[in-house]
């Protein structure tokens, strides 16, 4: 599959898991397949409401041969940043949104000789799209479900199309009831852990495998990754006075080339240094891999592909 | 585009193999300026662009029905050019599901896939296969489908699997290299494998490229062009095969080096696979001889400062030191010292 920018889909269904779970289905607008999803993989969900433009995070929890329709479940939180909370009260069936191309940053192991799997609440997400993926390549694995009492008969149906004869476990009593290090100690050699839920979840998960003598290749917390975006600032080009502002979802490199400007690159993505340009004035926050630490502490240059300015404003020569 | 396949060109022996007008056009000339260094040389695989060769996700020319039948003889001399480590089960199904996919998408006159659920059906009409399977159970096509579908492809393939921040070459079909030996390579390490590539290590060449590796996107391929020299159009420059090979470069003389020696191009890209997470790097291998690129004048000129003025190391390591003077006095009468624009574009439409 080769993308060609973000995903036109229609919400296809939506069904209220529990008065704070939702679970939505995409199906692409214009037929055909979606791109191939792989466990663990996660959308990004563009959301435009009232103005505003939101971009959310969300595990597929539809199996990775699922390319009919995607399906996400999402938890409507008290203090949303809007996301959440718009998906659960103005989305409508039938409705048209973007994603984009599923991305991993959670992937199987494909050494592992076993898969425990470790999540908390929601964090049950990305597990789900894995149950099958590893059901399939006959590997072995066991996954714990922490959770709250009244949720676990949630989670229980979840979970029910893959449970039969697999090692299973919903935990409702809380995490003090949890012997996570006794089930840490209890693993095979060879065993890969996962963990995805509340922060202090996957902490205690990592600092108890650690301790154990796990190895870190071993040790696998979900991660979206950092939003490739940041704080909006301008860019003056010397040469020309051309001003161009460089929004919050967007690079240098692709802002000067919404203005028509062509500006020097390759890889886009910090390795090649086909686009480095000379910094006048203002101060750079450093993403790439090309340029030398004094380089980057000298502050005279940007690799407009990834880099963004520190300050409000930038003065480049160029 | 409808393609004139040549099947019985060959690669050895008598070496029939020769480049149309259309194909050294199509040919993806690997210098964008007058000198040539080792640097991170990746650029997203966006269709279209300077080369024709880019046109296609996977490109697909005249050579198309001979090189499948060079690998497969290949293949029966020597089966370990396609090895597969166990781990890599899902990422050899991704490779399938991606070059089907691709191949019926941007060649339909050529190949088509029907799916039915998990069953689908192959049509490869220049090799004449029909066959019906069920994508995941691997017992359902004549051989893995790794191999299966890179027999039907030009250019090698290798599976790297990412685990512990790094990238391990656990799978392969190379029959079709400039002077490395997958069977020696196979389950080594990014920097491993690149050990014996000479000034790129110490410019921080080889740390960049795999950190840029790691993040590689799944939808977002990417390419870049490598290159070596070869003495005669053959595919098959194994270090197994040295003893074959090897003395050929003897046989370069000013008379024959514009037909003799063969500029080799590496189409490399690389894409993320879905299921496996894996990185599939498809190395594309062009060759046209000194006399075919230096028809077009762009290409010949640079051609002649790059080569006149390369590192000793590279050459070195490239294997040239017994002919590049040859080919440099060659192309050095059609080079009137112009300036060239930057890129690689031929800026030729028909020769
Ligand atoms: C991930 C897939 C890749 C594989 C399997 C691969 C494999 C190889 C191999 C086998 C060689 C020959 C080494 C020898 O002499 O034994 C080589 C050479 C080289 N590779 Fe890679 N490579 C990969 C990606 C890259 C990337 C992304 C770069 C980007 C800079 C790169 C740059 C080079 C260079 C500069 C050489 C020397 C080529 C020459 O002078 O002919 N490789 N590679
Ligand atoms: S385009 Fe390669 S470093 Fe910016």
């Amino acid at each position: 599959m080769i993308a060609s920018g973000p995903i036109p889909v229609r919400i296809h269904e939506i069904e209220q898991l529990s008065p704070t779970l939702k679970r939505f289905a995409f199906a692409p607008l214009h037929g055909g397949a979606l791109p191939t999803p792989s466990a663990g993989a996660h959308v990004l969900v563009t959301l435009r409401h009232e103005g505003r433009v939101m971009k959310n995070a969300y595990s597929l929890v539809s199996p990775p041969e699922s390319r009919e329709r995607y399906e996400i479940i999402v938890r409507h939180v008290a203090q949303s940043r809007g996301g959440s909370r718009f998906l659960h009260q103005s989305v409508a069936r039938g409705d048209v949104i973007e994603i984009g191309v599923p991305g991993n940053l959670f992937p199987l192991a494909s050494k592992a000789r076993k898969h425990l799997l470790i999540a908390g609440g929601i964090g049950i997400t990305p597990l789900l799209s894995y149950v099958p993926a590893l059901k399939a390549r006959g590997a072995r694995f066991e996954l714990h479900q922490l959770c709250t009492a009244d949720e676990a008969p949630v989670f229980e149906k979840l979970l029910a199309p893959h449970a039969a004869g697999e090692d299973i476990f919903i935990h409702g009593n809380g995490r003090a009831a949890f012997d996570l290090a006794g089930i840490l100690a209890r693993q095979p050699l060879g065993t890969h852990v996962y963990t995805c839920g509340p922060r202090a979840l996957m902490d205690a998960v990592i600092t108890s495998a650690a301790a154990l003598g796990w190895p870190a290749g071993k040790i696998h917390r979900e991660s979206f990754g950092d939003a490739s975006g940041g704080l909006p600032f301008k860019a003056v080009l010397a040469k020309s006075g051309i001003e161009v502002q460089v929004a919050d979802n967007q690079t240098l490199l692709e802002a000067l080339e919404a203005q028509g400007i062509a500006a020097p690159c390759l890889c886009r993505g910090g390795a090649c240094g086909e686009c480095k340009l000379e910094v006048l004035d203002g101060e750079v926050e450093h993403r790439d891999d090309f340029l030398s630490a004094a380089e980057k502490a000298s502050q005279k240059f940007i690799m407009p592909c990834v880099s963004r300015a520190r300050t409000a404003q930038v003065v480049l020569d160029f | 585009m409808t393609l004139q396949f040549k099947p019985n060109e060959t690669f050895r022996r008598d070496f029939t193999y020769r480049n149309s007008s259309a194909a050294i056009l199509h040919f993806p000339f690997p210098f964008p300026e007058d000198q040539y260094m080792y640097s991170v040389n990746i650029e997203p695989h966006v269709k279209g662009g300077a080369s024709p060769a880019y046109d296609h996700v996977f490109d697909v020319d005249e050579h198309y029905v001979a090189e499948c039948r060079e690998r497969a003889q290949v293949l029966a001399e020597d089966p370990k050019r396609c090895q597969v480590l166990p781990h890599m089960m899902a990422a050899q199904w991704d490779t399938l599901e991606l070059l089907m996919e691709n191949l019926a998408a941007d060649y339909p006159a050529h190949f088509s896939l029907t799916k039915a659920g998990d069953l689908w059906t192959w049509i490869n009409r220049p090799l004449g296969l029909h066959q019906s399977f069920t994508f995941g159970k691997a017992e359902t096509l004549p051989c893995p489908p790794f191999e299966y579908i890179t027999r039907q492809a030009q250019g090698d393939f290798t599976l790297q699997d990412q685990r512990e921040d790094n990238l391990y070459v656990d799978g392969g079909m190379v029959t079709t290299q400039a002077d490395w030996s997958f069977e020696f390579d196979i389950g080594m390490s990014f920097h491993e494998w690149h050990g014996p590539v000479p000034l790129a290590h110490e410019k921080g060449v080889f740390d960049r490229a795999l950190k840029y590796l790691l993040r590689l996107q799944y939808g977002a391929p990417v390419r870049r062009l490598n290159w070596t020299m070869t003495i005669n159009p053959r595919l098959d420059t194994s270090p197994e095969n040295y003893p074959v090979w090897g003395p050929d470069k003897a046989s370069v003389t000013p008379e024959n080096v514009g037909q003799k020696v063969h500029l080799r191009v590496e189409l490399q890209t690389l894409y993320r696979l879905p299921r496996s997470n894996a990185i599939l790097f498809g190395i594309r291998c062009y060759l046209a001889s000194l006399e075919e690129v230096a028809r077009v004048p762009k290409w010949g000129k640079r051609l002649h400062r790059v080569l006149r003025d390369l590192h000793p190391d590279i050459e070195a390591y490239k294997g040239l030191p017994r002919f590049r003077q040859m080919a440099v006095d060659y192309l050095a009468p059609l080079d009137d010292g112009a300036e060239l624009s930057k890129g690689i574009q031929s800026e030729l439409t028909a020769l």
